[in-house]
């Protein structure tokens, strides 16, 4: 794979990533493209510039490693992954389907180079820390990276998670709150509102980087960052829109799990042309 | 194995006095086995391997599911982590995790479950595990293991550490009877002849294995020869065990720690009916939750001692005619 730190580089291979998105959403005719368009840039800055992992041997025991806790957003991860190497860029359409390598949600039976099947909300940040401590036990160079969605730390266990993060000291892992403000149901602010934010998860001992999510620039200086971070484990908020770089589907809680029909999809495809 | 001798049953530690024992054991074989406790290692034992290993040693504060995915993520990345609770919070509030980031994916992890059953006694009904084997073995791809003494504690944790894959085991609070002899055998899906008998299997676990020994000690003043097999794994199951005690006694008696509904005996019951049916009865706790006392009156009053197997016996003798 070619890895870059060029940001226009990489917002075009986000732009490649958000097209594969909906044709795989459209084609299974099911599936969550808000949030997948919401963690574009953060899923793509990592698997291409910041992570030190290699398609060719992606059980290498100093890998970094990826966990995305918003299981569903899997459509990010998948196009991501098949970009950077690791699965077939063809195969993206089965998605969904019996038999597919891309399960509904992240499933490691039928991708090994995942780190955890997800899919049921709040588990990953402590499985993410699980992975994390290993490695400080092995003496391993390698970080961990956890995505959760914002409606996702709604769940008690990743406060319990949080509260054993700061506690152990885990300073090899960094947690991306997907922050796009909207959930199934509606906006997080009517459901169930998170803020403070920056306050809580300090309040949790971590150290917080509030950020642009879109921002290449601002995405990458923050995991820069987050590696000088010695003796706690660092949160970035990535504040981001729901359903980012097509207009309809932008700030709309409808396109939370909704599929597009195919002219919806042609529709969406020339704003990413 | 056949054997016709006669069980002491002198009282020996209990098993989750030898599961923390063995824990020490594993951690000076191999230094990538690690330990995780949600503020119970006094209780369930793990304080032996915190106090002989605190870097290996992981404390998590009282939360269950925190804990298992911790363990999960632990032994995903290479490590042999064992989780530790009272098997009522392991399991039932670490069971979503358990079904997730450990069974599903097929992550080595092992979860041990102490304070089992209802011979608990004083802490009453929140802290008895009554469910537990049932749920363990809704986990599909998880060994199951329930051992009754120190010996088998011990055999049994060495064996799920040496298995890759997940595992649960149980362990219980009160001191146990010792039934085996240093050097005895387990096996992952094996099971235990203790008594030979030709009338009756009787089948039972855990600290009633005592109970049923006890039991066919009775029987056997009164003329009935009683089988008593110690079924310490229940999942994979002993299949060959079970159809040949069906074969052969042509009757079963169940005997269990556990809801009677959903224990070890449906399974049992669903082994013989694919293989070689026969009638059965069933010892456990009768679709209710018990109560604090001690633990020799709760179990007395909620109908687990050798008396009771003793009456099942009687029972599905009766029916045999």
């Amino acid at each position: 794979m070619n890895k870059t730190s060029n940001p226009a580089e990489l917002a075009e291979i986000s732009k490649r990533v958000r097209r594969h998105i909906l044709e795989m959403i459209t084609a299974a005719k099911s599936g969550h493209p808000g949030g997948s368009l919401s963690a574009t840039e953060v899923v793509v800055t990592l698997f291409f510039d910041i992570m030190k992992h290699d398609p060719a041997n992606p059980k290498w025991k100093d890998r970094d490693r990826f966990i995305l806790g918003k299981g569903h957003a899997c459509p990010v991860l998948y196009s991501t992954m098949a970009e950077a190497g690791y699965t077939p860029v063809d195969q993206l359409t089965t998605f969904r389907r019996l038999g597919s390598i891309y399960q509904g949600h992240p499933d490691v039976r039928f991708i090994p180079a995942l780190e955890a099947s997800t899919g049921s909300l709040g588990e990953g940040l402590s499985v993410g820390l699980g992975m994390a401590l290993a490695a400080k036990l092995d003496g391993s160079p390698s970080r961990t990276f956890v995505v959760l969605g914002d409606g996702e730390i709604q769940e008690g266990q990743v406060w319990e998670a949080a509260m054993f993060g700061a506690f152990h000291k885990i300073d090899n892992i960094v947690c991306i709150v997907d922050y796009n403000k909207i959930q199934l149901d509606g906006f997080v602010k009517d459901i169930m509102p998170l803020d403070p934010l920056v306050d809580k998860w300090t309040s949790f001992g971590w150290h917080v980087i509030d950020i642009d999510g879109h921002d290449i620039n601002a995405v990458q200086k923050a995991f820069h960052d987050a590696e000088a971070v010695k003796g706690k484990p660092v949160v970035i908020l990535a504040n981001t829109v729901k359903g980012k770089g097509v207009s309809f589907m932008e700030n709309n809680p409808k396109w939370h799990g909704s599929a597009p029909s195919r002219e919806e999809c042609e529709l969406a495809l020339k704003e990413l042309a | 194995m056949a054997v016709s001798r006669k069980y002491e049953l002198k009282i020996g530690p209990a098993t989750r006095e030898a599961f923390g024992k063995a824990l020490v054991e594993l951690g000076q074989k191999n230094p990538n086995v690690v330990v995780c406790d949600a503020d119970l290692s006094k209780s369930t034992m793990t304080t032996f391997f915190a106090k002989e290993f605190p870097e290996r040693f992981f404390q998590c504060g009282i939360a269950e599911a925190n804990m298992v995915a911790i363990g999960a993520g632990l032994s995903a990345a290479g490590k042999i982590a064992f989780v530790s609770s009272f098997s009522a919070f392991v399991v039932n509030k670490g069971f979503e995790q358990l079904r997730v980031t450990a069974a599903y994916p097929n992550v080595n992890l092992k979860v041990v479950g102490t304070h089992s059953g209802i011979s608990i006694g004083e802490d009453g009904p929140s802290q008895m595990s009554i469910e537990d084997l049932s749920l363990a073995c809704n986990l599909p791809g998880f060994v199951v293991m329930a051992p009754c003494d120190e010996v088998s504690m011990k055999a049994c944790i060495h064996l799920v550490a040496d298995h890759v894959g997940p595992a649960f085991v149980r362990a219980g609070r009160s001191k146990a009877a010792h039934v085996y002899e240093a050097g005895a055998k387990f096996e992952i899906g094996g099971s235990n002849e203790l008594l030979s008998g030709k009338d009756v299997a009787i089948f039972a676990n855990g600290l009633l294995v005592a109970e049923a020994l006890k039991a066919a000690e009775q029987l056997d003043a009164a003329g009935i020869s009683a089988r008593v097999i110690d079924l310490y794994s229940i999942k994979p199951i002993d299949r060959a065990a079970l159809e040949r005690a069906s074969k052969e006694c042509g009757a079963i008696v169940v005997v269990e720690e556990h809801l009677k509904d959903t224990g070890i005996g449906t399974r049992v019951a669903q082994v013989c009916a694919e293989t070689t049916p026969c009638i059965m009865e069933f010892v456990g706790v009768d679709n209710t939750y018990a109560e604090s006392g001690t633990p020799e009156a709760v179990i007395e009053k909620y109908g687990l001692l050798a008396k009771n197997v003793v009456e099942a016996v009687h029972k599905v003798l009766a029916r045999k005619k």
